[in-house]
């Protein structure tokens, strides 16, 4: 699903993510893990084509449609509500059965009460909440997930730990963390960035 | 019918955001009436009509920069853009979609701008009409584009300005001739022809603007 042959990207001088050589199978769970600056928001980043490299080939096995991705910003509009913005992306990916889809995914992730209210009045784990319904919408592939346990409450992240388990052997998942032991069992390949 | 379909999900959500937030189209309003109000008092009495036409192109060019340098305030925020960028939608159609929530802003703010500029000045006749609105294509067509490409620096504020209005000048010469000119029939196929270059040399090259 993903094959990269020494990828680096460097913003000017700068190195942001030194040459790397990864492959991931279809269905494989990659678990990046690296100290703060190493490289692995960059490495998500140009895995979802956010950013392109500066050096090297990296091939990515899903189109945008079939990519969901979780990055630091929770790219949704402050001044809509969890039912407007996720109706947008479901619009723009062209979900099946749209209504239904949101639906399910507010109730699991327990923001159904507050569904028609703007995301500026929810608190950063309920954004983070609504920010992981975004990406997984569309029932992608291939899932980006950049240290997606942030801002969890307890509650939150044993949410995310189910979900993880279901989509473990059949979506592709890549995902940072500073806590590889959460994510361990579920893991295929590990990749420590320095 | 699905790239329609994503212009006009993308449009309704700018003109949602609006509706919620009214923090665009009020300003928009009291810039162009203030200024409108200003220049009514400036223009020493007895000026003539081609001066008055032209203070109200002046007066839409800076209310439109002041609209386009909000345009994609509600993107920046949260990031939204790069959730745009994303979807497998043609890149495109966040361009054309922004651009048409920004042309209803500007033709809602025009609504009430003519009208008090007949009130302070003269009236305008049926070509001047028709040259705002083919300028506003093109202000909202190149002004979208330029917009993303500012809301992307630090500096935003000043280079939108910078970009903006040297390209802004020939809707200007097409706007003022369209309404003083005795051949504006000229002057509209000049503002025409400007939205239609314009347009599609805009349409093509957004994916770039939004692709590192």
């Amino acid at each position: 699903m993903i094959q990269a042959r020494a990828v680096e990207k460097r913003y000017g001088r700068r190195r942001a993510l030194r040459p790397l050589d990864l492959r991931l199978e279809r269905g494989g769970f990659l678990v990046v893990t690296g100290a703060n600056g190493s490289g692995k928001t960059t490495l998500l980043r140009l895995v979802a084509g956010l950013a392109a490299p500066t050096g090297g080939e990296l091939d990515v096995g899903a189109d945008r449609g079939g990519l969901g991705y979780l990055g630091h910003e929770p790219l949704l509009y402050r001044d809509l509500t969890a039912v407007e913005n996720l109706d947008l992306y479901g619009r723009l990916y062209r979900v099946p059965e749209r209504r239904e889809r949101i639906g399910m995914l507010l109730e699991r992730y327990g923001l159904w009460e507050v569904r028609a209210e703007r995301v500026s009045s929810y608190s950063r784990g309920m954004t983070q909440r609504l920010a992981l319904c975004r990406a997984l919408l569309h029932e992608p592939e291939l899932l980006v997930l950049d240290e997606p346990y942030t801002a969890l409450d307890g509650e939150g992240a044993e949410l995310l730990d189910r979900q993880l388990a279901e989509l473990a052997g059949t979506a592709t998942v890549l995902l940072t963390t500073h806590d590889p032991g959460r994510v361990e069992p579920l893991a295929t390949s590990r990749l420590a960035l320095a | 019918m699905s790239y329609l379909s994503d212009v006009a999900a993308l449009a309704r959500k700018d003109l949602r955001l609006e509706l919620r937030a009214r923090d665009t189209l009020p300003a928009m309003l009291l810039f162009v009436l203030s200024t409108l109000v200003v220049f009514h008092f400036a223009l020493p009495t007895g000026a003539d009509e081609v001066a008055a036409q032209g203070l109200l192109w002046v007066a839409l060019v800076f209310t439109a920069l002041l609209g386009l340098a909000r345009a994609w305030a509600p993107e920046r925020e949260g990031g939204a853009l790069e959730g745009l960028v994303l979807a497998p939608s043609d890149r495109s159609a966040i361009w054309l979609g922004k651009s048409a929530a920004v042309f209803v802003f500007l033709a809602l703010i025009e609504l009430v701008a003519l009208p008090a500029f007949a009130l302070f000045f003269s009236p305008l006749q049926a070509e001047a009409v028709l040259g705002v609105l083919l300028a506003n294509i093109g202000i909202c067509a190149v002004g979208t584009l330029l917009a993303a490409m500012a809301a992307a620096s630090r500096t935003r504020e000043l280079i939108l300005p910078l970009l903006f209005l040297p390209l802004a000048i020939p809707l200007v010469v097409g706007g003022v001739g369209s309404s003083v000119s005795t051949d504006p029939g000229r002057y509209l196929l000049f503002l025409g022809l400007y939205d239609a270059v314009f347009a599609i040399l805009c349409w093509a090259s957004f994916e770039y603007v939004v692709s590192e």
